[in-house]
């Protein structure tokens, strides 16, 4: 079982990035009051329960040349909408796959799915691929190309 | 400490290092007590240089961040994707309205008739609806708030 005292701290302490030195757990570890093995051990359990998702770097897709970012949203019958939600999430260009609630008559669209391209006809290529596996269960689609960053601080807890 | 780096929005010229680290480390960076060693080994360079150029792409924006990426869902709060339409004239005055929210933590100008996007993390969805309540009286802009009801997919490597 996981303490979950200790959970909040070692979120709280690693969820603006790990520090860069030889021993970045250890600094951690000091920071939070177990020793270095105790924190592994954790954080491996956070890791197997999906708590962690991944430990890595985040690239900034502007940077990468990634400049259409496009939100794709669909509006899928509401009989297929887990299955073929599935499937467009399988895609190996869709960063993120989510249903989301209608809210009509202002909005229809209940499958939102972020696609990633360096070059304008890359992305359309995307689109249509993600049209043509929905068929005929999808209604109508939009797509919102994100023009600026307004804020990004990340998600964290307080 | 990546909050306060300015938001890179042009491409970048990578060295070799640079992009091998990018395209082999965006997910599996070892649970080890000396991570940057064991890269290191992996690309056959020093522990050091691998620390050099780590802080290097983060100085300039190549990175947003690096270390565990968390499924904050799983941990605490609740959250939303909610989205205004603003009228061009008064955009940037909503988004500042909008971004001094401490309960906005992204926040995208999108080209459509709902043209701003952000997600807002409260600790209870009580909380959420009265933030998106008061954003809405705050602003005077029409609003959607769309909870996710199922995750599909969440990740993607980039290449660099």
């Amino acid at each position: 079982m996981l303490d979950p005292v200790l959970v909040k701290k070692v979120i709280a302490a690693t969820q603006n990035g790990l520090p860069i030195c030889d021993r970045p757990y250890r600094t951690i570890a000091e920071e939070v009051g177990v020793d270095e093995s105790e924190l592994l051990v954790t954080m491996g359990k956070m890791l197997d329960q999906g708590l962690i998702r991944r430990i890595g770097l985040v690239p900034n897709h502007y940077a990468l040349g990634y400049r259409y970012n496009l939100m794709t949203v669909w509006d899928v019958e509401d009989e297929h909408i887990l299955q073929l939600g599935q499937h467009v999430g399988d895609l190996d260009f869709v960063s993120h796959c989510y249903q989301r609630p209608r809210q009509e008559p202002d909005w229809n669209y209940n499958l939102f799915a972020m696609v990633h391209g360096r070059t304008e006809p890359e992305v359309e290529q995307q689109v249509q691929i993600i049209r043509e596996l929905l068929g005929s269960s999808c209604l109508a689609m939009t797509q919102l190309n994100s023009l600026k960053i307004l804020k990004k601080t990340g998600l964290r807890i307080r | 400490m990546s909050e306060h780096r300015p938001l890179r929005q042009e491409s970048v010229v990578l060295s070799d290092l640079e992009r091998r680290l990018i395209n082999a480390y965006q997910g599996d960076i070892p649970l080890d007590p000396e991570p940057f060693m064991r890269i290191a080994e992996n690309l056959g360079v020093t522990s050091e240089e691998v620390q050099q150029t780590l802080r290097r792409l983060l100085d300039k924006g190549v990175l947003t961040r690096f270390g565990p990426l968390y499924n904050i869902e799983k941990a605490d709060g609740s959250f939303s994707l909610c989205a205004l339409k603003v009228p061009e004239h008064r955009f940037d005055e909503v988004a500042d309205q909008v971004n001094g929210y401490a309960q906005v933590a992204h926040n995208y100008q999108r080209e459509h008739e709902w043209n701003m996007w952000f997600v807002l993390a409260t600790e209870d969805y009580q909380e959420l609806e009265q933030v998106f309540e008061d954003i809405k009286t705050v602003t005077g802009c029409p609003g959607l708030n769309l909870p996710k009801q199922t995750e599909f997919f969440v990740g993607l490597k980039l290449q660099a």
